[in-house]
């Protein structure tokens, strides 16, 4: 996903001057494209992602679209005041990308994964958060970044994810999109575990279980009407994330819920645990640990299905 | 020197001390703090807002004008001071520093009429002046950056982030001006975290440097007449200041950085800021 997000952005800088690519030293065997066509828009301000999102708030005070492009956690947490007071304050018109969102960088360890980036997000005025699943939606989820006006962030995925979508979509911003239709149960996912989650409504409808697959590319502004409907309905909700389960999407999806009054006849939140482990292992292995692979999911929906 | 020279150095001197004024009323009645902390800068942005910016206070977001973002925030009520002498918005808007509604609050923001960027957390001010700076090279524009930092700016890691980078890449269009007091908000700054030796690392790390008596106007008025100070480095000037300047019994003091100054010190205070020169 990061390849083709690096495609599409060099398109657009193509066609819109105002597009800058700011970096933290950290986008090697990817930017290059853009570095070389775009030599005066490409800055690598070193290892110092505080410099990297101030930088970044000045070029998009002055009318630029910067798009800050770095690895997980850096992009937003060693920076997070930056991006709190300058960026959002301000409604500063930049673009965070952070890439690898969740456990891709798997064996690299708990330093190079993103699991807090939802929670932090949202919890940002201004700010908007897209979670693509597949190529489809991060090609069109690019456009929608450089046309929306403000803070925005991008949660990419890494290298050769799955597509979820078999043909072509209509992405809207802000709407989710459903990936199939049942009534037993519906699924509801942000972001590349999208995959792992249409294997698993596969696994149950061999079952004979139908279950609605909801791919909620946009986490912020979140898709009330798509929610309040799977909640009424289907027979019950399941959120999977890749990531923390204290203030991500399920959390998110259960506030809608709550605020416009509807229970589901089922609810259950799939993601990561209230602690940090030291497991040793690629993205797809870790995925299996915590329960987030196609079978443990599909597993999981059957316990709450009873 | 003729008389219109030495006039506007009066001038200047008069509008410092005004600053003073306003902000000694503002923080009393709006029972705020920081007050050393604006008293040291009053003649840095009387000569700016006087003799450098180019602002235009009936469009205060004309796109030419000089950016000027004040990195130490917690001396916005100094800005906003001289931004309403130089008639950027109505001077009774000072009457509502701290107030209820007011329009100014404590750390210098953005929606006020003038002010380019908000800060408050130290280390903010440079990084994006430096984006601002970088903005004006690649687009071929002609205005400045100018950005006033505090003792407490200068100990934080962002802050020399921005400074390698600015330096990387030559921006001989950015002036950064260090309104050095030597208190910070604990204690003196050679207690806390000493800078120095301050010129010489900044002058390794590839700016052009300047040291100057900040509250000598022709001094500043000279230093930022003179910029960028070499051609291909950012301009850095150290004003050497007092914190609590123009106030005898809070020059120098730590206790001006946080303390509320009350009726009768305020009186004590005016008293000494308007008969000054």
């Amino acid at each position: 996903m990061r390849t083709l997000f690096n495609k599409v952005l060099v398109e657009a800088a193509r066609k819109d001057r105002r597009i800058f690519l700011v970096l933290a030293d950290i986008g090697y065997g990817e930017v290059e494209p853009f570095m070389e066509a775009f030599p005066d828009r490409f800055y690598n301000v070193g290892v110092a992602e505080q410099n990297m999102a101030g930088v970044a708030c000045g070029l998009a005070l002055e009318g630029n679209i910067p798009v800050m492009y770095t690895i997980n956690n850096f992009v937003f947490v060693r920076c997070l005041e930056q991006i709190r007071n300058d960026i959002c304050y301000h409604q500063a018109n930049v673009k965070i990308v952070i890439v690898g969102g969740g456990l891709h960088y798997g064996a690299l360890g708990m330093s190079h994964h993103s699991r807090e980036d939802i929670a932090v997000m949202r919890s940002l005025p201004h700010m908007v958060l897209v979670s693509p699943c597949d190529k489809a939606e991060a090609e069109q989820a690019v456009y929608a970044m450089l046309e929306h006006q403000g803070p925005f962030c991008f949660r990419c995925g890494r290298k050769g994810e799955p597509d979820v979508h078999k043909g072509p979509i209509q992405f809207r911003f802000g709407k989710a999109i459903r990936v199939r239709e049942g009534r037993d149960l519906t699924f509801l996912f942000t972001g590349t575990i999208g995959s792992e989650v249409v294997a698993a409504a596969d696994v149950l409808e061999r079952d004979g279980v139908r279950c609605r697959v909801v791919s909620v590319h946009t986490v912020k502004p979140i898709d009330q009407e798509a929610i309040v409907a799977a909640a009424e309905e289907t027979g019950g909700i399941v959120t999977v994330e890749e990531h923390n389960l204290n203030g991500g999407f399920g959390s998110a999806v259960a506030e809608v819920l709550c605020d416009a009054g509807v229970r589901p006849k089922r609810f259950l939140r799939l993601g990561l645990p209230d602690r940090y482990d030291s497991l040793v292992g690629g993205h797809r292995w870790l995925l299996d640990q915590y329960g987030l692979t196609a079978p443990k999911i599909a597993e999981s929906a059957r316990r709450l299905l009873g | 020197m003729s008389d219109t020279a030495s006039d506007w150095k009066v001038e200047c001197r008069r509008l410092a001390n005004r600053i003073r004024a306003h902000c000694l009323r503002m923080t009393h009645h709006g029972k705020g703090g920081h007050v050393g902390s604006m008293l040291s800068m009053a003649e840095i942005l009387a000569v700016l807002y006087t003799r450098i910016l180019r602002v235009d206070p009936r469009n205060p977001r004309w796109p030419e004008r000089d950016r000027f973002i004040l990195s130490k925030g917690h001396g916005g009520g100094a800005v906003y001071a001289v931004l309403a002498e130089r008639g950027f918005f109505p001077m009774e808007w000072l009457d509502t520093y701290y107030k209820d509604g007011g329009k100014l609050m404590g750390h210098i923001n953005h929606k006020v009429p003038g002010v380019e960027f908000s800060t408050g957390s130290l280390g903010h001010g440079l990084p994006v002046a430096v984006g601002m700076a970088l903005s004006a090279k690649v687009r071929g524009e002609k205005h400045r950056v100018f950005c006033l930092m505090s003792d407490g700016d200068v100990d934080e890691g962002s802050t020399y982030e921005a400074i390698m980078f600015a330096a990387q890449k030559k921006l001989d269009n950015l002036i950064a001006i260090f309104d050095y007091n030597k208190i910070q908000a604990m204690g003196h700054t050679r207690d806390v975290l000493d800078l120095e030796p301050l010129t010489p690392r900044l002058e390794a790390c590839r700016w052009a440097v300047r040291e100057i008596d900040g509250h000598d106007v022709e001094a500043i008025d000279n230093a930022l007449q003179n910029v960028p100070i070499a051609a291909g480095k950012p301009s850095w000037i150290t004003a050497h200041t007092v914190k609590g300047k123009g106030v005898s019994f809070m020059e120098n003091t730590v206790s001006c950085h946080y303390g509320y100054v009350d009726r009768e010190h305020l009186e004590k205070a005016l008293k000494e800021v308007e008969s000054a020169p």
